[in-house]
């Protein structure tokens, strides 16, 4: 508690001053940490709806599931490709990757951190 | 009784109706349960709303209780204009699925919506029409879905095409969400309960030990109600953000 301070504070003063300083110094560093720390990333409305939900399996089945459709359909898809141009497995290849990154686009606007579609 | 925790999900022959293109068309377990949930929402509706008294009975506050949520469902989600038209669309879904989920809890029933087959029908359904609707409705204005605002030219085309996936890919979603929440909590609530009845095969001991399945077959039961009312509301609520987004592309 004391190492910080100045030996010359000690001694005569009552310790209810000393008491006061610290207490305006805690305040300082309160400030500053909170107005260091980043606001909260991502809409209210979707963290508000997510606290709404009952059950955290729930919501694990719903961003797993929108994931996972956008590697099927990717594979779906880049299957269909080889499947009539004979480009294999190039079509495979580049669609699945392109359904993981739709896959992962479902998943972070299901969560709500990214603007939904068409905006 | 079948142990195993799948042969609940089979699906039996009733009457063999006659073969269209070497395919036979067949009165199956899977459809009379469909038959049973349209009587069970449509008598019921009609029962319930017959009396039309100022004061409602248990029935018919059940029937208004259920208008009343969906119809807020629809409102807040696609607005006035979305309420006027699918209204009727989205409660006959969210109907039809709370009910075949409800009946799936019955012990000994067959569980329709949990078969992918089933969900991805109605999925494939609210997918269409949206895509159906959005095109009557904004013409090719309505593929401004797939365009961002503020994207470069540059990476245009790629952005485009995933977005176009994303798109393509909400039916799968729609539907796995639903089938894979039903399968998997009646395959767990089969294995816990088959725990019990094996334990307790082992005598005074395995009556003791089966008390701890019991417990958690028990629990959850209750949460597989209340999974069944929430994969309907989930479904009806996507239905309605969907068609949304076929009402207004633009934002």
């Amino acid at each position: 508690m004391a190492a910080g301070r100045p030996p010359d504070d000690r001694g005569r003063r009552g310790s209810d001053v000393e008491e006061a300083a610290l207490k305006a110094r805690l305040r300082d560093l309160g400030e500053r940490l909170t107005s260091l720390t980043p606001p909260p990333k991502g809409p209210e409305g979707s963290e508000a709806g997510m606290r709404g939900n009952p059950s955290n399996l729930a919501r694990a089945l719903r961003l797993s599931s929108e994931f996972i459709a956008g590697i099927l359909l990717g594979i779906f898809i880049g299957w269909l490709v080889d499947y009539f141009t004979g480009w294999s497995p190039w079509g495979l290849i580049v669609f699945l990757m392109l359904g993981f990154v739709a896959g992962t686009l479902n998943a972070m606007r299901s969560a709500g951190l990214i603007r939904p579609q068409g905006e | 009784m079948a142990a195993d925790p799948i042969s609940q999900f089979e699906i039996k022959k009733i009457v063999t109706l006659g073969e269209i293109g070497g395919f036979e068309i067949a009165f199956t377990n899977s459809a009379a349960f469909m038959v049973a949930a349209v009587a069970i929402t449509a008598g019921g509706l009609v029962l319930a709303t017959a009396g039309r008294s100022l004061i409602p009975g248990r029935v018919q506050s059940v029937a208004e209780v259920t208008y009343e949520f969906v119809a807020d469902m629809v409102k807040q989600a696609t607005g006035d204009e979305g309420m006027r038209k699918f209204f009727p669309f989205v409660f006959t879904l969210f109907s039809f699925i709370l009910v075949l989920n409800m009946l799936g809890m019955i012990p000994g029933f067959f569980t329709v919506t949990s078969h992918i087959a089933i969900t991805a029908v109605l999925a494939l359904l609210v997918f269409f029409v949206v895509l159906a609707v959005g095109i009557y409705k904004h013409g090719l204005k309505f593929f401004r879905l797939f365009v961002p605002s503020g994207i470069p030219i540059v990476i245009m085309p790629l952005i485009v095409l995933i977005e176009v996936m994303s798109f393509l890919s909400r039916p799968i979603s729609h539907s796995v969400r639903l089938f894979a929440n039903m399968l998997a909590g009646h395959i767990t609530l089969k294995v816990f309960a088959s725990f019990v009845v094996m334990l307790s095969s082992f005598g005074i001991v395995g009556w003791i030990g089966a008390l701890l399945p019991l417990a958690l077959t028990t629990s959850l039961i209750a949460l597989e109600f209340l999974v069944a009312f929430l994969q309907a509301y989930v479904f009806a609520i996507l239905t309605c953000i969907y068609l949304n987004d076929a009402l207004h592309p633009g934002h």
